[in-house]
Formats: C-alpha cells, sequence, structure tokens
C-alpha cells in the first residue's frame, strides 16, 4: 500500500469516530473545544522538573476515550508515532543537566532525566487531547464552534472548503502516486517525474476550482455551511466546562499525586 | 515545533501574533473581492495536503523527501490567500495528525505561514524577481526564497524552544544542529519548487499571471509599512539582541569611575524601600532577562543525612502516588467503559 494510502487511513478512521452518538458527541462544540485548549495550557504551564503533579492529568483523556467510546489502542498508538521529533530534542537533556535533583536510595535522578520523563509525559498528554478533540467532535463542528467563538467566516469558509476536498485530493494523488510506483520497477521517483506528477496534479486541481466556483455561482453558494444538527450551549455543557475547568485547576496547585502518596505510605509505614 | 517544549507565555504570544495576522490577511482577501479565489484556495489547500505525501528521491543521497509547498502557494496565490491557505492546512494537520499540538500551532503557523507568506515572498522573492520578470529570474527568485525561508523557519523553533524554558539544548547547539540540516532541505525544496513551477508554465503560463506581473513599486499602504517594522523588531529583539554588549553604558561607566561601583546603592527605608521591593516583585524582566527561576534544592555531595532521607521521602511518595493516579485513572476509565457497553 503506497505512503499516502497509509497516512490517509487514520484520518479517514478519526474523521468517522466523531459521527458516533453518545453523550460527549452530543455536546457543543464550543464547550469540547474551550475545555480541551484549557486542559493543554495547564498542563503546559507546569515547571521543567514538575513529574508526579502532571500524573492525574491523565484523566480527562481516560473518561473522554471511554465515555466518547473512541479505541483507546488508536489513540496510543498515534500518539507514540507522533513523538519522534519531541524526543530527539528532549533526549538532550539529561546531557546537559546532570545535577542529581532526588535520590532513591543508592541511585541518583539527575534533573535531566527528570525534565525528559516530563517532556514525553506532556506529549502524550497534548496530543492525545488534540485527536480526542476531533475524535469526539468532527472537523466541520470544531469550525462552527471556532467561528462562532470570533474566528475570521473567510478563514472557516476556508477550512470547511479544505476539508471537503482533502479526501477527494488524496485520493487523486493515492492513483497517481500508486501508477507511478506500480512502473518505477524499484527505481524510485526522482524530482523531474515528481515535477510532472505534482504538475499535473496541480493543474487538475486549477480546472476544478473553476468547475466549483461557477457550481457555487449556479447555487448561489454565500459562504454558509450547513451542520448536520443544531448546537445549543445548556446547562449540561456549563456543568462540562466548569466541572473540568475547576479539576484542572485545582491540579495545578495541589500536587494529588503527592498526596496520594504520602497518604499511602503514611498508613504502610 | 511540539506543546511539550513549549511554555504557555511563549506559545501565547506566537498565537496572538498569527491571529493578528490571519485576521489581517482574512479582511485582505475579502476586500479583494475576487470570488474566484474563494475555491481556489480551499482546493489548493488539499492539493498542498496530498503533495505533501508524495515523496521523491533525493538525487545525491537517495533518501526519499517531500515538498513543503508554502512558497509554491505564495508564488500562485499571493501572500494574503496563501498564508491563510498554509494556516489552514496546519489546522488539519495539528488536529488530525497531532502534528505539534494545539498551542504549539500558532508558533507552527507563524514559522511556516507568515515567514513565508510576509517575510520571504515579498523581501527576497518579490526583489529578486524586480520589475521585469523572466523564468530564469523566477528560478533564481524560488531558490533564494526556498533557502531564506527554510533557514528562518527553524530559526524561530529554536528560539520558541529557547524562551520556554523546558528543553535543555543550549542556544547555540540547537541552532548548529538545526540550520546545516534545513539548508540542505531548503535547496532541494527550492529545486522542486522551481521544477513545479517550470512545469505549470509550460503547460498554462496564464496561472502564474499573478507571479509574472510586476507590481508597480508605487506607495505603500501604511499596514505594510506597520507590518514590515513588526517583523523588524521581532528579528532584532530576538536575534540581534544576543549579541548586545555586556560592557557597561556611559552612565555605568561614569558612575564606575567615580565611586568605584557600577550602580549606586539606594536606601533601602522609607519610600525607597517601598517602591524597590514593589519593583522587585512586579519586574517580569529583570535585568532584562528572565526572572531566574528558584534553583531546585541540590544535595551537595557531603549533605546532610536527614535533609536527604527527607528528600528521598518525598520522592518515593512522589513516585508512589504518581502511580497510583495512573492507576485510579484507567480504573474509572475502564470502569466508565463497562457500564457505556453495559447501557
Amino acid at each position: 500500500m503506497s505512503n499516502i494510502d497509509k497516512s490517509f487511513r487514520d484520518f479517514r478512521l478519526l474523521d468517522r469516530l466523531a459521527f458516533g452518538e453518545t453523550a460527549v458527541h452530543r455536546l457543543d462544540p464550543r464547550a469540547k473545544v474551550l475545555v480541551t485548549l484549557l486542559y493543554i495550557v495547564t498542563v503546559v504551564s507546569f515547571g521543567k522538573y514538575d513529574l508526579s503533579a502532571l500524573f492525574p492529568y491523565f484523566i480527562f483523556p481516560a473518561v473522554m476515550i471511554s465515555v466518547g467510546g473512541l479505541p483507546a489502542g488508536f489513540v496510543i498508538r498515534k500518539v507514540l508515532l507522533l513523538a519522534p521529533f519531541v524526543l530527539m530534542i528532549g533526549i538532550f537533556n539529561p546531557v546537559f543537566d546532570r545535577e542529581v535533583l532526588v535520590r532513591l536510595g543508592p541511585v541518583g535522578i539527575s534533573g535531566g532525566w527528570i525534565s525528559c520523563a516530563s517532556i514525553v509525559v506532556r506529549t502524550m498528554l497534548t496530543l492525545g487531547a488534540a485527536l480526542i478533540l476531533v475524535g469526539v467532535t468532527g472537523f466541520p463542528a470544531i469550525c462552527g464552534a471556532l467561528e462562532r467563538m470570533g474566528m475570521p467566516r473567510v478563514l472557516a469558509v476556508q477550512l470547511l472548503f479544505l476539508y471537503r476536498y482533502i479526501f477527494v485530493l488524496t485520493e487523486e494523488g493515492a492513483r497517481a502516486s500508486r501508477a507511478r510506483e506500480l512502473r518505477a520497477f524499484g527505481k524510485g521517483l526522482g524530482m523531474k517525474t515528481f515535477a510532472s506528477l505534482v504538475g499535473h496534479l496541480l493543474l487538475r486541481t486549477w480546472q476544478r476550482a473553476e468547475r466549483i466556483h461557477m457550481a457555487m455561482l449556479a447555487r448561489g453558494f454565500v459562504g454558509e455551511f450547513h451542520a448536520r444538527r443544531e448546537f445549543r450551549f445548556g446547562a449540561r455543557e456549563l456543568l462540562f466546562l466548569f466541572g473540568w475547568s475547576a479539576l484542572f485547576i485545582s491540579l495545578r496547585f495541589w500536587n494529588l499525586s503527592r498526596m496520594l502518596g504520602d497518604a499511602l505510605t503514611g498508613i504502610v509505614s | 515545533m511540539a506543546d511539550a517544549l513549549l511554555s504557555p507565555a511563549v506559545g501565547g504570544v506566537m498565537w496572538a501574533v498569527s491571529a493578528g495576522a490571519i485576521a489581517y490577511s482574512a479582511v485582505k482577501v475579502r476586500s479583494e473581492l475576487d470570488e474566484k479565489k474563494v475555491p481556489l484556495m480551499g482546493v489548493l489547500g488539499a492539493f498542498l495536503f496530498a503533495a505533501q505525501m508524495i515523496n521523491f528521491t533525493i538525487p545525491a543521497t537517495g533518501s526519499s523527501g517531500h515538498i513543503g509547498g508554502g512558497l509554491l502557494l505564495a508564488i500562485l496565490l499571493g501572500p494574503h490567500a496563501a498564508f491563510l491557505t498554509i494556516a489552514s492546512v496546519l489546522v488539519v494537520q495539528a488536529l488530525f495528525f497531532a502534528d505539534g499540538g494545539l498551542l504549539a500551532l500558532g508558533c507552527n503557523i507563524f514559522n511556516m505561514g507568515f515567514i513565508t507568506a510576509f517575510i520571504v515572498y515579498p523581501l527576497v522573492y518579490k526583489t529578486i524577481l524586480g520589475r521585469n520578470p523572466n523564468q530564469g529570474r523566477m528560478a533564481l527568485a524560488t531558490m533564494a526564497a526556498a533557502i531564506v525561508g527554510l533557514q528562518l523557519g527553524p530559526l524561530g523553533v529554536v528560539l520558541e524552544t529557547y524562551f520556554s524554558g523546558i528543553s535543555e539544548l543550549p542556544f547555540t547547539t540547537f541552532l548548529l544542529l538545526m540550520q546545516p540540516i534545513h539548508l540542505a532541505i531548503g535547496i532541494v525544496e527550492g529545486f522542486i519548487t522551481v521544477a513545479v513551477v517550470s512545469f505549470v508554465y509550460q503547460s498554462r503560463p496564464e496561472i502564474l499571471q499573478v507571479a509574472l506581473e510586476a507590481r508597480p513599486i508605487g506607495v505603500h499602504p501604511v499596514r505594510n509599512v506597520l507590518l514590515a517594522f513588526l517583523a523588524a523588531t521581532v528579528l532584532v529583539g530576538g536575534i540581534v539582541s544576543w549579541y548586545a554588549s555586556e560592557n557597561p553604558d556611559g552612565l555605568e561607566w561614569a558612575i564606575a569611575r567615580v565611586t568605584g561601583k557600577e550602580e549606586l546603592t539606594e536606601p533601602s527605608r522609607g519610600i525607597y524601600g517601598v517602591l524597590a521591593s514593589i519593583q522587585q516583585k512586579t519586574a517580569f524582566l529583570p535585568d532584562y532577562s528572565f526572572r531566574k527561576a528558584p534553583e531546585p534544592a541540590v544535595t551537595s555531595e557531603g549533605g546532610d543525612l536527614a535533609e536527604a532521607s527527607g528528600k528521598a521521602g518525598t520522592s518515593v511518595s512522589g513516585i508512589v502516588g504518581a502511580l497510583m493516579t495512573l492507576v485510579l485513572a484507567l480504573v474509572i476509565g475502564l470502569v466508565l467503559r463497562r457500564r457505556n457497553q453495559a447501557v
């Protein structure tokens, strides 16, 4: 299967997950977007060496994945797949930061390792939150929510057009790419053939744009995309928003891991 | 750029800049009243998406690369429409491919969109293209713009990472890692963009009409001037200030000659003291650098045993607590899923 088909399969799966009918799916997208943004900002606001305080934040993805009916393995796999760049930077932390911060008996753990682990946990939390947001909300609903919260109409129309035509164009690109692969006899694609392949795709795209424009004029399109269902920001959304916000903010200031750990070691010792 | 390497302050600032640029571009695109551009932007964004997934082999090395495409869009659409299109592609990548994260999206839109459309395109590409563009000139302009753009973008990433303070990578090391690689990437991007543009020029040159018609260098609207100044400020503040001299300035030098110290001590009582303490607490950038975070206490070599064991106690309970919360989160998730399936 060519590269483009593989990358696109996950895209389509994530898109289809948004058509679910769970309680989370039925919430107004604005609430979900706001909660996700607050989540990301609080996670990212922790200091370099905060590690244990981040762990309670796993509750949000855990709850959203189960109540939203998302496949947990899929989300975890996608997050792990995208960690490499961050890890490449993060792995330098133990190299440059060698002061021992924590001693576990005879073993000393340097600050560098703690901050590296913190980076890994942060990655999992923030990237997971973004994927979960799309999985329970769906891209058109997110665009509608952003537009109602102040995003310029031009960008909203652009995003919805883009989303609508991604499926069409990636299929065209995949067809051309597969055809090239089947005829390449293992020699690979040089720049010249790539340029003509992509050039043809571009020309066809341009002509398609002209056809779309004429279709728009013929149907009186004025820039409004109609959503499948109308959303209202009601009591449930307020509860969702304030409940999670209160949790994130209080977890920011009280280290739940430490409190639980203290309680447990207090009982044991 | 990724969320995990970002601090809220840096992320917020970059988001503010990107949002401002988006608002400005939206107004510009709407006011140009070229309705044809609306579907064109959308479809070209999808095209960019698809084109980025198709690989080609780089001649000398044999490894595979893919086109970035920002410069190509700027050439085809003009700066404002291209900026919005690039931003929209990045939004989709951030949401569906978790490409960096939602907070880092502001940084990415700036590094890959703003720099390409509003700095490299007008200042490099258009300048080299000049008044009488021809195909050779266009190739040269494209190469130069690709190389410069792919140097400034990673520079932005390095600066953002440095100012966030999450990564320990020293500034110069990171810079030396990123820039040479991106020089090579820039050259490849230049070649491939020139190839695609030449192909288009040979088949349908009217598409490149926007690119080839030389804009009259007439009256520049105030907004453009302000934008240029903003860009210059960012560059100077971000880059040139690193070379700011540490030597005492004129006043400090004079004081040093007279009193033997660089600064005069102020009385610590009375109104001076109150104002000084207020200033110390509110100074966001004391002495023009970031406030040093309180260093975590490090147990010295022949350290206090009680202190060390106290620290170990804290860390053990911290680790235990962390694992407990993880287990709790998993259990809660499983219970909820069980209930969901039972219903």
